[in-house]
């Protein structure tokens, strides 16, 4: 087993269903903040069989992880502080996503006018379904 | 200050209000022939539809306003590559409210959050067509005494048709109303929309033939196949003209049936249904202006405050 050491604040995000690491990475923009990041893919799990996990060194108060529950609501996320586990996050749909994922609707507006925000609103919490704000287009996955 | 992008923007009770203001308007006319006098409408539409934008003229005339625009993206500054954002910014400073027809779905929503008057959507794209739906409602209202209580069969196109995903969306809020969803295979109504019926309890029945299903209506609206909305011209060509509704399939309905229709007409009702007094069509056109010259009125109040 790989090992990797111990953080002093961030986050671990566990139990992340293997190969969705990646898309956690670019949709929490880890890939343009300058903090030491850990990826580890397809680690044995007794619950999932295989799992990916992310440590992220940085300031708690730094990340949104709205988009997170998006993903996969069943990724454990603790926050670290002074090397302890000081909180494990729920993860809850948000009720909008701005610019997390975009609308593939050609009629839609935001297909001609690049400068909009591509905005979604939570249409079926139970469901997990987005819709666009502008055309009602459900979402296809992030 | 308030805008209309979906018929469900107002309440059932808001409905309600608007309607009376509607049938108001129809039986005193010259109440309200100077209401708007020294008012703007401009209508932007950047994609031709001579219907809705000549009802919504001649609302704002009949009102004594005046009424300014343009009735295609070529004759307009969107040819140049401005935004609706910028447009809507401009046209603001114009006019006192604006009707707004565009291609792409949700532009007129684009527009209303830039806008600093009222914005009325007048149809975006496949999306919504909320003064349509009003209309069908105020004519129904009218011509039946209420908006429940009934059994509704739609016809036609109901999967790219948004005049009917509209009404569905606006009938479902009153009582005990029965939906017949008739259409080819290919063109029922989307799964969300079947979904939601399901999900609401509301009672439905999809069915392809016309002629089993007219005995029970009390409500037939048609529809014409569109093909604007069709990717291949093959699939429109076959579908086109999958339903006519004529005279002999008229014996079968109820005495007091009504037939709808948002118009244009091609060739799913044949003429020599027009003349039957359950063909409320071009009624409904002229319910088409009332319900607009009810809006305007109820939009201008709201920028007043």
């Amino acid at each position: 087993m790989l090992n990797v050491g111990k953080i002093e604040e961030g986050f671990v995000l566990d139990h992340i269903p293997a190969g969705k690491s990646m898309s956690i990475y670019y949709h929490l923009g880890l890939d343009k903040l300058d903090c030491t990041v850990a990826i580890i893919k397809n680690a044995k799990s007794d619950k999932l069989g295989k799992k990916d996990i992310v440590k992220v060194e940085c300031d708690i108060n730094t990340l949104d992880l709205d988009v997170l529950a998006v993903i996969c609501h069943t990724i454990t996320v603790n926050v670290i502080k002074d090397g302890e586990i000081i909180e494990k996050k729920e993860l809850v749909l948000p009720e909008t996503l701005t610019n997390v994922m975009k609308c593939k609707n050609p009629r839609c507006i935001t297909s001609i006018e690049q400068e909009l925000p591509h905005i979604f609103y939570l249409a079926d919490p139970v469901k997990e379904v987005y819709r666009c704000k502008y055309c009602d287009e459900k979402n296809s996955g992030i | 200050m308030r805008h209309l992008m979906n018929p469900l923007d107002f309440s059932v009770e808001e409905l309600e209000k608007l309607f009376d203001l509607a049938n108001d308007i129809e039986n005193n006319p010259a109440k309200y022939a100077h209401a708007c006098d020294g008012k703007i409408l401009a209508t932007c539409f950047y994609e031709p539809s001579t219907r809705t934008r000549l009802s919504f003229e001649s609302a704002m005339l009949r009102l004594g306003g005046q009424v300014l625009g343009f009735s295609e993206a070529t004759s307009s500054s969107a040819a140049k590559g401005e935004s609706v954002s910028d447009t809507i910014r401009v046209v603001s400073c114009y006019a006192d409210i604006c009707a707004m027809r565009h291609p792409k779905e949700g532009a007129p929503m684009v527009a209303a959050s830039k806008s600093k008057i009222p914005v009325i959507n007048a149809g975006d794209g496949g999306h919504q067509h909320p003064t349509q739906t009003l209309t069908d409602l105020l004519t129904i209202r009218t011509k039946k005494g209420q908006l429940g209580n009934c059994t509704i069969g739609l016809c036609g196109d109901l999967k790219f048709g948004r005049t009917v995903h509209s009404l569905i969306n606006a009938l479902v809020r009153y009582e005990n109303v029965r939906f017949i969803l008739i259409s080819p295979e290919e063109l029922r109504i989307p799964s969300y929309l079947r979904d939601k019926l399901t999900d609401m309890g509301v009672e439905f029945q999809e069915v392809i033939k016309l002629e089993d299903v007219m005995p029970e209506l009390d409500l037939l609206y048609m529809t014409r196949v569109q093909k604007e909305r069709f990717f291949n011209e093959e699939d429109y060509v076959r579908l086109k003209d999958f339903y006519v509704l004529n005279k002999q399939k008229m014996e079968n309905a109820k005495e007091d049936m009504l037939v709808l229709h948002p118009l244009p007409r091609v060739n799913e009702i044949s003429v020599e249904v027009d003349n039957d007094p359950r063909a409320v069509y071009f009624d409904q056109a002229q319910y088409g202006v009332y319900v607009r010259m009810a809006l305007i009125l109820t939009l201008l109040e709201s920028a007043k405050n």
